[in-house]
């Protein structure tokens, strides 16, 4: 048998195979992109689906603790309990207002300052000289080879009454007693901007470093100082870099559970931990998947409305 | 006498007293070891278009930088109009650029971008726009006004580019490659669009290019640059018809170049002995020693082709043609001589010639000695 003569069989049932998937409509191409969103399906679109029928529910001492959803009579017809009784709740009870806008507050306070130090760090890392570079990007990432948790434990060890920062100041008489720092918001912004910075250092820093050098000497060529050129040029050619970096700070940071838990105090009211609350303490899972589901819509629509805005800019 | 007033009114380098505008001193430019521009001495006048021509790497460039601003000379000093330029920042010096990739502001219309050195000068925004409505009216864009930089042409933002450097009316605009980016064709039309900007505003300008065609129709004078040095500074007929040295004949258009040796002054003409054409005669010229060895240096299009061995020529030798290459408006030729040299000749085709020298033609080959210019570097 020719050579020719073998490819053709070798292909036949694969063209057979391509003929009755292209009758079903479905294409090489969409084989391809149906692996990541089977992927999406399953891991985000599945569990919120569950997590907002769960909300619909009402609590019950069982397992699992909620309703069902549906309820087969004693005549055999199939009725859905489902009550938005949840979702009241949270809009009445203060608490649950307060701890949402409570993180959104420490959330966006914590991005700003996020972005003050960052901007700067990428700016002198995307304009420092190619082994420099290398060095310095590594340095930013290298937190990330220790625990999280071990590093956030590391800053108790500075922010108690009797840790590094008071005893330092004491022994050199600039106080002479510690200042509370540990157990306050104070204490969780700085917990937060340290464990965040770097998911605001590396889209800034993949921004700039496309920046083209020739436009700040245009600039300058043009009679802009400096600042100007900071002000006119750089800063508005790096929003996409700012606004990518602080929907990765913002988001994370707003449904923060363990910095709040370990350096913040009672008065720290953040929803991740009363979400921890309802679902471990009052084991009320309804109202605890409310409160999710709300904070989802929450940080979704910002988000939504910032990449349209950004789309329309991009077309304009 | 009306005549000569008039070159020296246009042509004031021509005149020894004339004041330079820009005085280029003594300027050395070194990134570490490497020495960009070395001890560039340079004296452009006012309203003139100076062309500083070079391969990549020669140094024009960095000595374009310098005068921008954006470079700090390592030895010498830059004067623009008599004021010392050393300690001015480049937001603050009466220059402007053109740069090589235009670096138009992408995220500003055309017409912000044309605008943002009036508005930088402290400005009225309504005046501004209304200069830079001008400057593009001027440039043929006006109806593009509100585009942004990526929706134009690779002209198009060429002549943003140039309307944003010229808005400002600078004492001098240095482009650095202007027409780089543009086809052929464009290039040729815009090369001649600059030309009559800059005679209608009376800018000084100097263009920095790699290329000789666009250095020789654009300049009033050129400066040949090579290894951070100037060869030669002169006007374009200058420095073909007579460059200085073999780089400098060689690198603008193409020339044949024979090594000699200087034999013997006939009553009219010096004779140089050379190995591959015997004996050459050339003019008079002052400065030769007998014996000095000189490269005797002839255009392609100098050489006269003949059938027949030419009457009365002092300069003629036979050959074959080997290739030849028709253009339309000349053919060029590569002739071998009977000792294995290659010559490059053109001639051009003033006439429709029915039986042209062809493939294999036996041809003699002859160049008067006023055609041929004795180099001693």
């Amino acid at each position: 048998m020719s050579a020719g003569g073998n490819a053709l069989t070798r292909s036949a049932p694969w063209r057979g195979t391509a003929w009755a998937m292209g009758k079903l409509g479905i294409s090489g191409r969409m084989l391809v992109i149906a692996i990541p969103m089977l992927w999406l399906l399953v891991f985000f679109l599945a569990p919120f689906f569950v997590l907002g029928r769960i909300s619909l529910a009402e609590a019950i001492i069982a397992r699992p603790p909620y309703t069902p959803l549906f309820e087969r009579g004693p005549d055999g017809t199939l009725t859905i309990i489902a009550s938005l009784e949840n979702y009241r709740f949270l809009l009445t009870d203060a608490l649950y207002r307060n701890a949402y806008l409570s993180s959104i507050r420490i959330a966006l306070v914590s991005t700003i300052f996020a972005l003050l130090i960052g901007y700067p760090i990428a700016y002198y890392i995307a304009r420092a000289p190619e082994p420099k570079r290398s060095i310095l990007l590594l340095m930013v990432i290298l937190p990330f080879w220790t625990s999280f948790l071990l590093r956030v434990y590391a800053w108790m060890g500075f922010l108690r009454n009797n840790g590094v920062i008071n005893n330092t100041l004491i022994s050199l008489g600039i106080i002479d007693s510690p200042i509370q720092m540990m157990q306050t918001d104070f204490a969780v912004y700085i917990g937060i901007v340290y464990t965040y910075l770097p998911f605001m250092i590396l889209p800034l820093y993949a921004n700039l470093t496309k920046l083209d050098g020739a436009l700040l000497e245009a600039a300058g060529d043009l009679g802009a100082s400096p600042v100007v050129t900071f002000f006119t040029v750089t800063l508005p050619l790096s929003l996409p870099g700012i606004v990518a970096g602080c929907m990765l700070v913002f988001i994370p940071a707003i449904g923060e559970y363990v910095i709040p838990a370990l350096l913040g105090g009672p008065n720290t009211l953040m929803i991740g931990r009363v979400l921890w609350d309802e679902f471990f303490s009052s084991r009320d899972w309804p109202v605890a998947a409310a409160v999710a589901i709300v904070m989802l819509v929450l940080v979704v629509a910002p988000i939504m409305w910032l990449q349209s805005v950004q789309n329309r800019r991009g077309d304009g | 006498m009306a005549k000569a007033a008039v070159a020296a009114e246009t042509r004031p380098w021509r005149d020894p007293r004339a004041q330079p505008f820009i005085s280029v001193q003594g300027i050395t430019k070194r990134f570490g070891d490497f020495t960009a521009v070395s001890s560039v001495d340079l004296e452009i006048f006012r309203g003139e278009l100076f062309c500083l021509l070079g391969e990549s790497g020669c140094g024009k460039s960095t000595l374009l930088r310098m005068l921008a601003g954006f470079e700090q000379p390592t030895e010498g000093r830059i004067l623009i109009d008599d004021a010392d330029m050393s300690a001015v920042p480049p937001d603050r010096r009466p220059t402007n650029m053109m740069f090589q990739s235009y670096a138009l502001f992408p995220h500003m219309s055309v017409e912000k971008n044309v605008a943002y050195g009036l508005l930088r000068e402290g400005m009225k925004k309504a005046q501004a726009y209304a200069r830079a409505g001008e400057m593009l009216k001027m440039v043929k864009l006006e109806k593009l006004a509100s585009r942004k930089p990526d929706q134009l042409s690779g002209g198009q933002r060429q002549r943003v580019a140039l309307a944003r450097a010229l808005v400002k009316q600078p004492k001098l605009l240095l482009l650095d490659e202007p027409l780089g980016a543009l086809d052929k064709k464009l290039r040729e039309e815009t090369q001649f669009e600059l030309i009559r900007i800059q005679e209608s505003l009376g800018i000084t300008f100097i263009v920095v290019t790699h290329d000789q065609d666009e250095a020789m129709t654009l300049a009033t004078r050129i400066g040949v640059m090579k290894d951070g040095g100037i060869s030669q500074i002169g006007e374009p007929q200058e420095i073909y018809e007579r460059p200085n040295s073999r780089f400098v004949a060689d690198f603008i258009g193409s020339v044949n170049l024979f090594e000699g040796k200087v034999d013997a002054a006939a009553p009219d003409f010096i004779r140089i002995q050379t190995p591959e054409l015997g004996a050459v005669l050339v003019p008079v010229q002052q400065g030769l020693a007998r014996g000095q060895q000189v490269w005797a240096a002839v255009r392609p299009e100098r050489f006269a082709l003949s059938r027949q061995k030419p009457q009365g020529a002092q300069n003629a030798w036979q050959g074959v043609v080997e290739e030849m290459g028709y253009i339309g408006h000349m053919t060029q030729y590569r002739i071998r001589l009977e000792n294995g040299r290659l010559i490059r000749a053109s001639q051009s085709n003033r006439l429709r010639d029915e039986d042209p020298i062809s493939w294999d033609d036996h041809v003699w080959i002859s160049v008067s000695p006023q055609a041929i210019r004795v180099l001693d570097e």
